[in-house]
């Protein structure tokens, strides 16, 4: 494919683009970063700092970076990588071959995963790198990995080496916390900031399957993680119901929220919809803040933490005749262990409903979800009744979301309202709309990425919504449907 | 017409009309079981609104559209008015497929997996079932997956199963059109300008498919269509429509030599142009 003859590059075209970029950048920023309003008088404060703020600064690196990308893409290396992202075409949907659970497949983002884990870790050695960062991102790796894993479905007839690695990298992504945390590596915050990121990946899951699936636009999906951490919270303040108990009915609780708001709604279309999920989302926030006799209204309520076979984990006994989790074990008292807890319990709910997902993407209610968001009306010369299908589809999203509710009040130990605003509901969205529509591995990693890079990059932190706007804008350029597209399956007759 | 099978679907005194436009007015026909039935017209006649209302995407404004099943006779109005779970699907479940005039495939979805849709009711919906891949969900998937081969190898499209039925050139997508269509079972398949946008070999090898589906399949075929050339070869009962009336019914030869229809061919005489 690489062309024999190699063209000159052509540094003076690269240097008049790299100009003009630049000067335009500094026309645009310029006068809003450099120009001070220093009582009545305005100065230009030509070295501002830092460099975020400096429109000259990031005009130089905007030129500069121009130029680089000019003279990239007029190299071989560059224009290969150009028409292998021209290839993939209007659709950008690839039908999955044979050659995909090869073991030279497979093994590619397990070997890519080691060496970057590898590499955190000599980076963290030579002090180049936190340590304690360098081991969560190595978990968020092996989670990542067996994300893909869980989310590849076997050929039938066809063995996969997944079937094996599989199991490994699950028993690894338990282990591997507590004896990080034994180490001293993972320390309360890292836990904390992982659960939320997995908590995230759980709240991507459900409205991808709403939105990326069945292509309905839903606006309002935070309302069912509300239902499911105040199902937690306001079960145990008056029913005295735990986590375990919670866990197990809050997707109930929250499906059928889903249902009661779906069926009314799901004859509607496209915005209609959005806009009438969107009100349910802020119902449901205004009632738990204005109801204040039952939910607490803005002063929140308190949420159990989980238990492990009746042991608490708190520091003593709340109940009569209960052992704490530490007294138990006679070990030192710690707080960590509670949230180790969380994380791993939340570790194998979010594996299991990858895997679940994946398995509802070859089954027929999955497919109808495809079919429906890719056509209604040929659904309905099929005999699908698309309004149940839609349905399930809304169900199942919440579920999802209720599970996560229950994960995060647990976690934090109280709810509140303002955890529950549009703000979450659009950056779920963002989760999915990123990590590509209807694909898992994705979502996963733009649920990670999103939730995370804010923590790795405290320095940026002030810019945070700044640079999620700013990725949003990247992406919907370069990969206007997401990060990952899923790839078809692809059949055979028995015969073949 | 007046042959000595029964009829399968009976269309009587079928009104369309939208606020003002009346596009079907007092239409009247049958279509025998196992029979081919052509309904042509000029361009705007009303043909794909009678297919709507046959097929429930419309509710007639009035008339009788009334289909024999297995389990007795079903009117497509009252499936359609059943409280709460009323719809158009109910038509399709009771044995009436279709395909469309500008092309619904699911796009972004492999030839496949158009197929195993249009099987949704047929394969095993159990989720538990599913989600730990039991041998029975496994035997209902498998016979899915065969009954799609076993079509496309009838449509002439194994070479394309595994592709994006949005890929696919015009022509195939027609086809997998009318296969998706058969997947689900149908009694009665109604196909809606089946040869628009095929070139005359492509036309030529559908005809023999669609001779082939009532003659070798068992279904009974109604379908809407401008090329003479193919409605004269292959159906025996021919309905003309006109500005929402049917201006004649019967056989091939009856057709060509009434009066009425010559008119109204001649009068609109770019009708035989397709788009
Ligand atoms: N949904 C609709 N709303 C309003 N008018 C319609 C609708 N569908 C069809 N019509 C009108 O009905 C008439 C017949 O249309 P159609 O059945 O599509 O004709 P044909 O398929 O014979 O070319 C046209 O005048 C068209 O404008
Ligand atoms: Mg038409």
């Amino acid at each position: 494919m690489r062309a024999k003859v190699h063209e000159p590059i052509d540094f003076g075209h690269a240097l008049r683009d790299a100009l003009v970029t630049g000067v335009l950048t500094l026309l645009v920023l310029g006068p809003v970063t450099n120009l001070v309003l220093d009582g009545y008088a305005i100065t230009a404060e030509l070295l501002r700092g830092p460099l975020i703020v400096n429109g000259i600064g990031l005009a130089l690196v905007v030129a500069l970076g121009r130029f680089v990308v000019a003279v990239g893409v007029q190299t071989p290396a560059g224009r290969d990588l150009l028409t292998r992202f021209g290839q993939k075409g209007a659709h950008g949907v690839t039908v999955e071959t044979a050659a995909d659970n090869d073991w030279h497949r497979v093994l590619r983002p397990l070997v890519i995963g080691g060496a970057l884990s590898l590499l955190l870790l000599v980076l963290s050695r030579f002090g180049l790198m936190d340590v304690q960062r360098a081991a969560a991102l190595v978990l968020i790796v092996l989670f990542v990995v067996l994300g893909q894993g869980l989310g590849s479905l076997r050929r039938r007839g066809q063995s996969s080496p997944w079937r094996i690695l599989v199991p490994l990298l699950f028993v690894a992504g338990l282990v591997l916390p507590l004896l990080f945390n034994a180490w001293g590596l993972f320390p309360k915050t890292w836990i904390g900031n992982l659960i939320l990121a997995l908590i995230y990946v759980l709240l991507g899951l459900g409205l991808n399957i709403v939105v990326g699936l069945a292509g309905l636009l839903d606006l309002g999906f935070v309302a069912f993680y509300a239902v499911g951490a105040y199902f937690l919270a306001l079960g145990a303040q008056y029913f005295g119901i735990g986590f375990w108990t919670a866990l197990l009915c809050a997707p109930i609780l929250a499906a059928c929220c889903g249902a009661v708001l779906g069926f009314p709604v799901l004859r509607m279309h496209g915005d209609y919809l959005a806009i009438v999920t969107l009100g349910f989302g802020e119902i449901i926030r205004l009632i738990l803040n204005n109801w204040l006799e039952v939910t607490g209204g803005p002063n929140g309520a308190p949420a159990p933490g989980p238990s492990l076979f009746g042991l608490e984990f708190g520091r003593v006994a709340r109940g009569e005749g209960n052992t704490p989790f530490h007294e138990f074990f006679g070990l030192e008292y710690s707080a960590d262990y509670k949230f180790l807890f969380i994380y791993l319990v939340l570790f194998v709910v979010v594996a299991a409903m990858i895997r679940f997902i994946t398995r509802l993407r070859a089954m027929p209610m999955g497919r109808a979800w495809e079919a429906l968001r890719e056509d209604e009306i040929a659904c309905r010369s099929l005999g699908i009744n698309h309004v149940v299908v839609k349905l399930t589809a809304f169900m199942m999203g919440a579920m999802t979301g209720g599970i996560a509710g229950v994960f995060f009040a647990t976690y934090q130990g109280f709810v509140n309202p303002t955890s529950f605003n549009f703000f979450e509901s659009v950056l779920i969205l963002a989760i999915v709309v990123l990590g590509g529509m209807g694909s898992t591995l994705g979502v996963i990693i733009a649920a990670l990425v999103l939730t995370l890079l804010p923590e790795v990059l405290r320095d940026f932190a002030d810019y945070r919504v700044l640079l999620f706007g700013a990725l949003m804008v990247l992406m919907m350029i370069w990969r206007p449907r997401g990060l990952i597209r899923p790839k078809r399956p692809a059949f055979a007759p028995k015969g073949a | 017409m007046s042959s000595s099978r029964p009829a399968l679907l009976t269309v009587e005194g079928l009104t369309m009309r939208f606020g003002g436009i009346v596009a079907n007015n007092d239409v009247n026909f049958t279509v025998d079981q196992g029979s081919i039935t052509a309904l042509i017209g000029p361009n705007g006649a009303g043909k794909t609104t009678v297919f709507n209302c046959v097929t429930g995407f419309y509710k007639a404004t009035e008339g009788r559209i009334r289909l024999q099943t297995e389990a007795g006779e079903v009117e497509v109005g009252e499936l359609l008015t059943r409280p709460v779970l009323g719809g158009s699907y109910l038509v399709a479940r009771a044995g009436i497929a279709r395909t469309f005039q500008n092309i619904r495939l699911f796009k972004e979805m492999t030839a496949v997996e158009n197929l195993l849709v249009a099987q949704h009711q047929r394969l095993n919906r159990n989720l538990l079932a599913g989600t730990f891949d039991s041998a029975g969900f496994r035997a209902a998937e498998d016979e899915g997956i065969e009954r799609a081969f076993h079509w496309l190898r009838v449509m002439n499209l194994l070479d394309d199963a595994n592709k994006l039925a949005g890929s696919l050139p015009y022509g195939r997508q027609r086809r997998l059109e009318i296969a998706r269509a058969m997947c689900t079972g149908p009694r009665l398949v109604c196909l809606d300008e089946p040869a628009a946008g095929l070139n005359p070999s492509e036309t030529e090898e559908l005809s023999e498919l669609i001779r082939r589906l009532r003659g070798e399949h068992g279904v009974t075929v109604l379908l809407i269509e401008h090329d003479m050339g193919l409605v004269m070869g292959i159906s025996e009962h021919i309905v003309v429509l006109d500005h929402g009336e049917v201006i004649a019914d019967g056989g091939p030869a009856h057709i060509r030599s009434s009066p009425a229809v010559i008119a109204a061919y001649l009068g609109t005489e770019t009708t035989e142009v397709t788009p």
